[in-house]
């Protein structure tokens, strides 16, 4: 048992953590991406932004797409509330609300990671740097993972804070195949370009997964083998798959602390379903736009559920 | 810490012995230490009217202050005797009012009093403490001369200070600890627990008393500590908008459901705990708390309404209350006060201002008050003004000839000016004082003014064993 604020502010500040680290790997994605095709860098920067889901507030900010722009919009503008300083401060905002359920190594290892971006991102970043702050953000970020499972009870607790993790990390892996789906492929001829396969390849790096799918489909980069691989491999921790099984793996466990089975649960279980009835063939036929548009849905709905299931609001 | 030039007091002996032969650059860098430490675990404060975002650290001085355990146990004695005296003037003053037919104080002093909270008559709190947690703040003069600043029975915070002061000093000193007895003052979360505990009240529906502290929230400047209390105790920390009224009793919103409170630790001032009792606009408080307080069916602490005996228009009286309610004489003296509401004091205060410190009755953290001495012309005559025209708000005492104790500063050690805030836990059966408290510093030479929010510091608190 604990404060349903408690429970919301731990899925918060998972999410929150979550959502900066993504944001850094797609950020890094797209610009080895521009690096390596100097003539139309803009668009690839343009890209990014759109896959951030940031376009809007980028918009009403600058009008053209440039390096610095995007990386210091993406990183650390107040304006942009995804900012990867504004996920911070926010996560950081709910571990001290949820103090008392965390770890002193868990809180010490957020509160440590923003007291460094607050000083580095204090200033715009030049791309010269960037590199070297990028992988900042993954080495901080993955120190709370760490403690987190190194230190923390597997409670519900626990439970609460891997069910924000998965739910964004579902979000944002769906909305990196959408918008690039939707850029890259307004005809089925395209599939198979070369151009083609440089962006998707994007998609696997801004996910940390070149390897490990050359693992397991040797040199064969197609569009097809890389959706199969971030919608249904299960193996894959990034994975729509994963996430969702995951979800249910932590809600079943809540069940089982509480006795209760609940609304969420029976929501998530569908989308587990989903996933297992539905092959990448069946995806591409009856589109992918609209496979994932309703995973999105359907993922918003799965975090309301668990909002109201375990009162984390008045 | 020094009589003289060249005899250091008693109790800093071995700490003088070992400090002498230290590199001060390694003391330095270790104060640097003591900063990312703090900084690292997050004990910072917000001062209020400035930008949300400024978290600022109270300065540390690793300089620990040393007292030995000859002193302490008269300090202990005659802080017992003050919190038994305070709870059983609390009880009295919302019952009988013995005191006040007896004419040892002026009952206006009472009824008009801001203080004073008719809600509370007659109300029986659950095990009869109305002070659960005091802090009493003393100065000290001389060798056995300590003073009674304030007494501190509302919410009094630093407790966490004293805590994590105490951590600090561990994990950069650990060979000074080694030489010299220094009393632990770790047990305080579980006795807080456990005196907390002992006052649930007895028809609570809990297997085991359930405790909770009150935080104003995030935004608050005692929040760490809010947290760190909770923390430490085992209990949940909650604000208003998790608790509510259930069938009577204060319940918290879980996962799974609401869940019966048995007592608050409540960092929440008087005024805002109930908007339906008290103040309206109130976010921070829970509506109807002070029915169900008044069915006997929460304890709160400290219980609303002790803000009356450490009201500073009642601290000139401190010594009859003490002697009234234990008959033996205050064994801590009262700082002597002139009550600004009487005509010879305030004609006294007025022709002696530039020699005297003057207070607001209602005033707190060392806002609105003048230190004569350190007064320019301008501001003497400004605050004559003020006192001219509200003398009731005022009380005046002489400035003391503080003792001082060092810090370390850029040459080396330096003497400061210093208060003393021993915590104290009082439950139906037992009055528990740690041996330690929060020692605050003036940082700026020559400063009387401790408060943090005006550039004092703090330091460890070594009470040494037998």
């Amino acid at each position: 048992m604990m404060l349903g604020k408690t429970a919301g502010g731990l899925f918060w500040m998972f999410r929150y953590l979550e959502r900066a680290e993504n944001t850094a790997r797609l950020l890094e994605a797209g610009w080895h991406m521009a690096l390596n095709r100097s003539s139309t860098a803009s668009n690839e920067w343009q890209s990014i932004v759109t896959t951030a889901g940031v376009l809007n507030a980028y918009n009403q900010k600058y009008d053209e797409f440039s390096a610095s722009h995007v990386i210091n919009f993406l990183l650390r503008d107040k304006d942009n509330p995804s900012s990867v300083m504004n996920s911070i401060d926010l996560a950081r905002s709910n571990a001290r609300q949820v103090r008392t359920a965390l770890s002193s190594e868990v809180w010490e290892a957020v509160n440590e990671c923003w007291m460094i971006l607050k000083q580095e991102l204090a200033r715009p970043v030049v791309e010269r740097n960037l590199h070297d702050m990028l992988s900042m953000i993954r080495y901080r970020t993955s120190v709370v993972r760490g403690a987190l499972y190194g230190t923390m009870l597997r409670n519900d607790i626990f439970a609460f804070s891997r069910l924000g993790t998965f739910l964004e990390r579902a979000d944002n892996t769906a909305r990196i195949l959408d918008v690039k789906y939707y850029l890259l492929l307004p005809s089925a001829s395209f599939v198979g370009s070369s151009m083609d396969n440089v962006q998707w390849e994007v998609i696997l790096h801004s996910v940390s997964a070149q390897r490990s799918y050359r693992w397991l489909h040797g040199g064969d980069i197609s569009a097809q083998g890389i959706v199969d691989f971030l919608v249904f491999d299960r193996r894959m921790p990034r994975s729509l798959a994963f996430c969702v099984a995951e979800t249910v793996q932590y809600l079943d466990q809540l069940e089982q602390e509480y006795g209760t089975r609940q609304d969420s649960q029976i929501l998530a279980e569908r989308m587990a379903d989903r996933m297992s009835q539905n092959t990448i063939e069946s995806v591409f036929q009856n589109g992918l736009h609209e496979f994932l548009a309703e995973f999105i849905a359907d993922t918003t709905q799965l975090a309301k559920h668990i909002e109201q299931d375990f009162s984390f609001y008045g | 810490m020094l009589i003289s030039q060249d005899q250091v007091r008693d109790p800093y002996s071995v700490y003088y012995d070992w400090f002498s032969k230290e590199d001060l650059k390694r003391l330095r860098l270790k104060s640097t230490e003591a900063e990312a430490f703090f900084r690292k675990i997050g004990i910072t404060f917000n001062v209020y009217g400035q930008d949300e975002a400024d978290e600022r650290l109270i300065p540390f001085d690793i300089v620990p202050r040393i007292i030995s355990s000859r002193e302490w146990a008269r300090l202990e004695r005659g802080i017992d005797q003050r919190v038994r005296a305070i709870n059983a003037f609390l009880h009295d003053i919302y019952h009988r009012q013995e005191i006040l037919r007896a004419g040892r104080i002026p009952a206006e002093l009472i009824a008009k009093n801001e203080a004073f909270l008719p809600e509370m008559i007659g109300v029986n709190p659950p095990g009869g403490v109305y002070s659960h947690i005091a802090g009493v703040d003393l100065v000290r003069t001389g060798e056995d001369d300590f003073f009674v600043l304030e007494d501190n029975v509302r919410t009094p915070s630093g407790v966490s200070y004293m805590l994590e002061n105490r951590e600090t000093m561990l994990q950069m000193f650990p060979e000074l600890f080694t030489r010299m007895k220094v009393r632990p003052v770790s047990a305080y979360p579980r006795l807080l627990r456990r005196s907390l505990s002992n006052c649930a009240p007895e028809n609570s529906p809990n297997r085991k008393p359930v405790v909770a502290v009150l935080t104003p929230g995030i935004h608050n400047s005692a929040y760490f500590e809010h947290a760190f209390l909770a923390d430490q105790m085992g209990a949940e920390l909650v604000e208003s908008n998790d608790l509510s009224v259930v069938d009577g009793r204060i319940a918290m919103r879980t996962t799974q459901g609401f869940q019966p409170v048995d007592v608050i630790y409540r960092r929440v001032d008087d005024a805002y705990l109930d908007p339906l009792n008290f103040n309206p606009e109130s976010l921070l408080g829970v509506p109807g708390i002070m029915d169900v307080y008044r069915a006997g069916n929460i304890t709160l602490a400290n219980a609303p309404g002790t803000g009356i005996a450490d009201d500073k228009a009642l601290y000139s009286y401190m010594p009859d209350i003490i002697e009234f309610y234990t008959g033996e004489q205050a064994i801590l003296k009262n700082v002597p006060t002139w009550r600004c509401s009487e005509e010879d004091s305030l004609a006294y205060v007025l022709e002696h201002l530039s020699e005297l410190v003057v207070k607001e009755v209602h005033g707190s953290g060392g806002y609105g008050m003048l230190v004569g001495p350190a007064a320019n012309k301008k501001e003497l005559s400004d605050f004559e003004a003020k006192l001219r025209a509200k003398p009731a708000n005022y009380i005046a005492q002489p400035t003391l000839a503080l003792s001082t104790v060092p810090i370390l500063a850029k040459s080396g050690l330096a003497p400061r000016h210093v208060d003393l805030r021993p915590f104290v836990l009082v439950s139906p059966n037992s009055i528990d004082i740690t041996p330690g408290g929060l020692t605050r510093v003036a940082l700026k030479q020559g400063s009387l003014v401790v408060n943090s929010s005006q550039g004092g510091g703090t330091k460890d608190t070594w009470v040494l064993g037998d």
